[in-house]
């Protein structure tokens, strides 16, 4: 019997000191529980995590980058919502 | 015959094993030592031959869990002793006779199933031994329990999980774990065991009387069998020796790859 | 992000390859600019990558075998466990690098049947015999060393993934030459045998390191697209003559001898000239001719066949588990 090919699932951490989780790498495992596992194992060796998300790669949609001008280009004109826009008093320190 | 200084000394340093003082303190260090040696070197035979390589990951995660444990509790006992011995003259230079883990750790990894219920029926008394040890009268013990406990606790959940997929995966999966389950079952017993010199320390406040851990153990254990539709054996035959040094034919195979460089050149520095 | 559905397939591949998408890559390219797995790409650089990628990926795994091959003798407890934990490292490394690789289309287990065939190639280096603990030690020096030289300049690599990985590759690898070395300065400080040891492995092991940086510039038949693609940041020879010059000092500190009478330091560059490598030997270990090849695949083919029953069993149990939870929802 030849085994159907094992899922591949994309991991995101959120380190200790992280806002938010990050994509780190995939992995092969056959349910969520060993998935989670693994991605303790492969991803979190050194500490590194504090929240560990496990996807089925086949879950996520993705933006085409050929269109990254119609889906970015009009945040992109709007200067306003970037911090270098505004003028911080030197004698306020770092923003 | 006339024998150089330097070669008297070689020979005297190529006297096999070192001899111990087995106090009840150091003789219960040596055995959880010997446990958590024996079963990390077991698992560091599966480096590089695991069904997965994910799979590689976690045993060797294990591996050098139970390593790590090991050196504290070698360190532990050869400061109780007070005699100058260290970690790797204990388990380096002690022989068969003088190891003391429990029967069940030295048995071959055989196939996965074999290794996976090995290391749960372990980690499953292990988990709940170095909670209750988290509150041993002995400061060192109870800092290790501590830390022990959370790497244990993972190891139970890792290998419950893989004995649920293997019971109820496939019918060859299945008949494996069934095998393993039947031919480990009688080196249980021994994880509950104790003698006079324990019986001591457990008056003392320092050791846990393991007996009491046999009805949680056999309620995790049960359970995990039964999600997996596996069977446990009526409770038969218990083997017995390993802590009192009487083991089995495997532990000197294991011992004589593990021990081979410090017995080749005595005396050296690695 | 890394689903195929928004890859085009090999076959709209090689008919739309238009001009003005290579050239829009290419300037792409040439600003530094990240190639990621949903960006237009060239067939060939996406069959190149795959190919470098997997390669390095199944280098990674098979090189568990030789270290491995020492974690049950290693002579003391911190020995065995910073062995262990290196080798463990090398799995990681593996790991990472088929997460890459599959980013551009192949299934992992495709590209491991490949390796497992004799089909896809892993670096030579591998295929040599680790026979005393002194081994491991020169391992950790040389073999490590030689890799992060390679690996750092990948980290600027064009493609994204694959820099990625070579970050987090990098970033664990720096232990592994440091514990090597450490092996090889306790061996230098210890008996005469242990001397005796720390050079027999080195002269066993340095002509194969040099061996791992490729053939010499002229001869070797990837180097220019990987070059112009920002896949290949040095050249074969300007890495091993960096890796000469950086190793050298250190086999001198160690007192040893590198096993090469004819080398001498150029007084104008400063550069270790290194005699001529035997090409011939590097050849007939590519071709499956090395001491250890046939061993390694065989290891490789074992885990591989006799873990079958049990990625079965996974993938049996996540059937079960998916039919009852639908069945228990439908209640």
């Amino acid at each position: 019997m030849t085994t159907p090919n094992t899922p591949l699932w994309e991991v995101f951490i959120r380190s200790r000191n992280g806002l938010a989780h990050k994509h780190v790498g995939s992995l092969h495992a056959a349910d969520t529980t060993l998935a989670l596992q693994a991605a303790r194992d492969i991803y979190t060796r050194r500490g590194e995590g504090l929240s560990i998300w496990v996807v089925p790669s086949s879950a996520i949609t993705a933006s085409d980058p050929a269109e990254k001008g119609m889906m970015f280009e009009p945040a992109e004109s709007k200067i306003y919502r970037h911090p270098t826009f505004y003028d911080v008093p030197e004698e306020v320190g770092h923003m | 015959m006339v024998r150089s200084e330097r070669t008297k000394r070689l020979i005297d340093l190529a006297v096999a094993s070192i001899s111990v003082s087995e106090t009840p303190l150091v003789l219960y260090a040596l055995r959880r030592a010997d446990d958590a040696l024996i079963l990390g070197h077991r698992l560091s035979e599966w480096c590089g031959h695991a069904p997965m390589l994910e799979e590689d990951m976690a045993l060797a995660n294990m591996g050098l869990d139970l390593l790590g444990q090991a050196r504290e509790l070698y360190d532990y006992a050869a400061k109780v002793e007070g005699k100058g011995n260290n970690e790797d003259k204990f388990a380096y230079l002690r022989d068969v006779r003088q190891y003391r883990n429990l029967l069940l750790l030295e048995q071959p990894n055989g196939d996965f199933a074999r290794t996976m219920v090995r290391q749960f029926f372990y980690a499953a008394f292990a988990d709940l031994y170095w909670r209750t040890m988290m509150k041993s009268g002995d400061a060192t013990l109870a800092a290790i329990a501590a830390k022990s406990e959370k790497e244990t606790a993972y190891h139970v959940r890792h290998c419950s999980e893989w004995i649920v997929r293997l019971g109820d995966g496939t019918a060859e999966s299945h008949a494996r774990a069934q095998t393993a389950i039947d031919d480990l079952w009688a080196f249980t017993g021994e994880l509950f065991e104790i003698d006079d010199s324990e019986r001591a320390l457990i008056d003392a406040g320092i050791a846990v009387d393991p007996a009491a851990l046999r009805p949680p153990w056999l309620k995790l254990v049960s359970d995990i069998a039964s999600e997996a539709t596996l069977v446990l054996p009526k409770s038969g035959w218990m083997q017995q020796g390993g802590r009192s040094g009487l083991h089995s034919e495997h532990l000197g195979h294991l011992l004589s790859e593990l021990q081979s460089m410090q017995r080749t050149f005595p005396g050296a520095t690695w | 992000m890394y689903t195929q559905a928004l890859n085009t397939s090999e076959a709209e591949d090689r008919n739309i390859e238009d001009a003005a998408r290579a050239a829009q890559f290419q300037a792409r390219v040439d600003a530094e600019e990240r190639i990621e797995p949903n960006d237009w790409m060239p067939s060939a650089y996406r069959k190149t990558l795959t190919r470098q990628i997997s390669q390095h990926a199944h280098s990674e795994i098979v090189g568990m075998l030789p270290e491995g091959n020492w974690i049950t003798r290693a002579p003391s407890l911190r020995r065995k466990a910073a062995l262990l934990a290196k080798v463990q490292d090398e799995c990681g490394h593996g790991l990472y690098l088929y997460a890459a690789a599959e980013t551009l289309g192949t299934s992992r287990e495709e590209l491991v049947d490949q390796m497992l065939a004799g089909k896809a190639k892993y670096s030579s280096i591998f295929n040599y015999p680790t026979l005393t603990w002194a081994d491991i030690g020169v391992i950790g020096w040389l073999v490590d060393g030689a890799a992060i030289m390679n690996q750092i300049p990948l980290c600027r690599c064009s493609y994204g993934p694959y820099a990625r990985a070579m970050i987090r590759v990098c970033k664990e690898e720096s232990f592994h030459q440091r514990q090597g070395y450490e092996i090889m300065v306790t061996l230098s400080r210890g008996s005469e045998e242990q001397k005796a040891m720390a050079q027999d492995a080195l002269n066993r092991w340095w002509w194969p390191v040099l061996m791992m940086f490729g053939p010499p510039d002229q001869a070797s038949q990837h180097s220019d697209t990987s070059t112009k693609w920002k896949i290949k940041r040095f050249s074969n020879d300007e890495l091993r003559q960096k890796f000469v010059d950086a190793t050298v000092p250190q086999a001198q500190y160690l007192g040893l001898a590198i096993p090469d009478p004819g080398m001498k330091q150029n007084a104008t560059t400063g550069h270790w000239e290194y005699s001529a490598i035997d090409w011939d030997e590097f050849k007939q270990v590519l071709a499956g001719n090395g001491p250890c090849n046939r061993d390694r695949i065989t290891a490789r083919r074992k885990a591989h066949d006799e873990g079958a029953w049990v990625r079965e069993a996974a993938a049996a149990y996540a059937e079960k588990r998916k039919f009852r939870q639908a069945a228990q929802a439908a209640e």
